[in-house]
């Protein structure tokens, strides 16, 4: 009696957040696959008319499409090598002992609180400003030509600023996992003569196998849909050399109001992520289970 | 002579360690030091570092200029909002499937993950239509409901793993002594919640306060909260890069302190 009682108090507890979860899920994802369908320009209202798949064409074979998924791919991939490689050093090193270890932790982990926007417009001005930024002085002292950033690789001073900001969150994560690691077992290596990269090698890493999957799946949730690093920086240019899809739909939404071809981006999207994700799923499942 | 190795390895180690920490905060403390600087001195090259004349005019135009205060004010509402009403959502959600699952508990959890997956890209159009018609566009209402939705599934599935790590012979304990459900939530539960409970609204608010894509689409002035405010210095109008700085480093800092005093 009692507990069928907690068993109906328990489904009503659940009951509001799965309704509006559904309702968030769905309702938007109807509308876009609709609006998708539709011949439908703000700037003509009263013109919408159905065109079945013509959005989708359009879309699809638009060149900025392609040139747009490469970057979103190349913008995801690059940040994610990045911040693991750095990453793993880092904490390693923050494993050490190490005086004053809550100060260099605090200044590690600053990058994470700094909302996008101030790190995009601080980075492009006051650091890679190619006249007066800190590293055309650094250059200028080395006697080297200042590098203009944002023209002449503007895609990777992108993902150089969104490494920056991640940088913390991987080495974290890998922090706590490495903190948990076994020291006898690192002791025992170390008496049967194992080198230190040996004991990195066979002992430390596949250590740290789970919670690089850990970081690579929130980060690419995250690095799917960049959009105010972009949108503050560059604007997707120059041409559409920093154009991902978040920041390409958003253009044909807001920019040039077309809501039919954006919605069928939009779905593009969708499908995209759910690609990603089932095989991300796929990986992290086998190694959570291993 | 074991002894000496572990000195010189830890100096060798502390010293790296700091070096690469400032390296990383670098970009920050710059930030914070050209707010005092006057435009001229932010330009400059040769940079200085510490000898110039500091000032805090920058952060006085820079109220008068674009209202820290109202902004400031929009990203307090906006993400303290989103982050109690998601916690009032999340903490029956993830009370009930902790302590009563059946047999679709999991697969409910793995589905409120996955509405994680889709891109806010996908919806933005009918989102932003929506908002239009109803007149949510550029109100605050609007982005905390939004934002509370978007931050639900993180919310519910960190409190079901803290939830989860209670023990469950307490409540059976409390129960036989004739504890009704309200005040085994209140007495017992709660109180062994509150670490998990705490760490959950962090890093909700720490995610609301720095949230720049439904931000910057949905909220123009009225409702612009922080992030927004800060994109309005992309555009240069002369020389303001200290002025920047001082808007950057107001943005940051309520959070930046939140997050490393706690």
């Amino acid at each position: 009696m009692a507990t069928q009682q907690t068993q109906l108090l328990a489904r009503t507890l659940l009951t509001p957040a799965v309704a509006l979860l559904f309702i968030w899920m769905i309702v938007p994802l109807a509308l876009t696959i609709y609006f998708a369908t539709l011949h439908y320009n703000l700037l003509d209202p009263g013109s919408e008319s159905f065109v079945g798949l013509e959005n989708f064409r359009y879309f699809l074979t638009d060149p900025a499409f392609l040139a747009s998924l490469q970057n979103t791919l190349v913008l995801v991939g690059s940040v994610l090598a990045i911040t693991i490689i750095l990453g793993v050093p880092l904490a390693l090193l923050l494993d050490q002992q190490v005086v004053g270890l809550s100060i260099v932790r605090l200044m590690v982990i600053a990058p994470f609180f700094v909302m996008p926007t101030v790190s995009a417009l601080v980075w492009k001005n006051l650091l890679m400003h190619p006249v007066s930024g800190l590293f055309a002085w650094i250059a200028h002292l080395f006697g080297l030509p200042a590098i203009d950033w944002f023209n002449d690789a503007p895609l990777f001073s992108v993902i150089l600023i969104i490494s920056w900001q991640w940088l913390p969150f991987a080495t974290l994560i890998l922090l706590t996992a490495l903190q948990s690691l076994d020291e006898e077992q690192k002791e025992a290596a170390e008496m049967d003569g194992a080198s230190a990269i040996s004991t990195f090698i066979y002992i430390t890493l596949p250590h740290l196998a789970r919670p690089i999957t850990v970081v690579i799946l929130i980060e690419t949730i995250f690095l799917l849909t960049v959009f105010a690093e972009i949108f503050v920086t560059t604007g997707g240019g120059p041409g559409l050399q920093t154009t991902n899809i978040a920041f390409l739909i958003y253009s044909q939404a807001l920019i040039q109001y077309d809501v039919g071809s954006a919605s069928a981006g939009g779905l593009v999207a969708v499908v995209l992520a759910n690609i990603v994700a089932f095989f991300l799923v796929r990986i992290v499942g086998r190694n959570l289970e291993a | 002579m074991a002894r000496m190795v572990t000195t010189r390895r830890k100096v060798i180690s502390t010293a790296a360690a700091w070096l690469v920490g400032f390296l990383i905060f670098f970009p920050i403390l710059w930030m914070v030091l050209a707010s005092f600087k006057t435009e001229l001195e932010a330009f400059a090259i040769p940079p200085s570092f510490l000898f110039f004349h500091w000032t805090t005019e920058n952060y006085v135009t820079v109220q008068e200029r674009s209202d820290y205060f109202h902004h400031a004010l929009n990203s307090i509402i906006i993400a303290g909002g989103s982050t109690l009403i998601a916690m009032l959502i999340a903490i029956p959600a993830a009370w009930s499937m902790a302590f009563s699952p059946t047999k679709r508990t999991k697969d409910i959890l793995l589905w409120m993950l996955s509405t994680k997956m889709m891109p806010p890209v996908g919806v933005l159009v009918p989102i932003y239509l929506i908002f239009r018609t109803v007149g949510l566009l550029d109100t605050r209402t609007g982005l905390v409901f939004i934002l509370c939705l978007g931050n639900l599934p993180i919310v519910i599935w960190m409190l079901f793993t803290y939830f989860k790590e209670i023990p469950k012979d307490i409540l059976e304990a409390a129960r036989m002594d004739g504890a009704t459900i309200g005040r085994e939530l209140i007495y017992v539960l709660t109180p062994m919640a509150v670490p998990g409970l705490a760490s959950t609204m962090l890093l909700n608010l720490i995610l609301a306060w720095n949230e720049a894509f439904w931000t910057l689409n949905l909220s123009t002035l009225e409702a612009a909260p922080l992030t927004v405010f800060i994109a309005s210095y992309s555009s240069p109008e002369g020389l303001f890069w200290a002025k920047l700085s001082a808007a950057s480093t107001l943005a940051i800092a309520p959070i930046l302190v939140l997050g490393w005093f706690s």
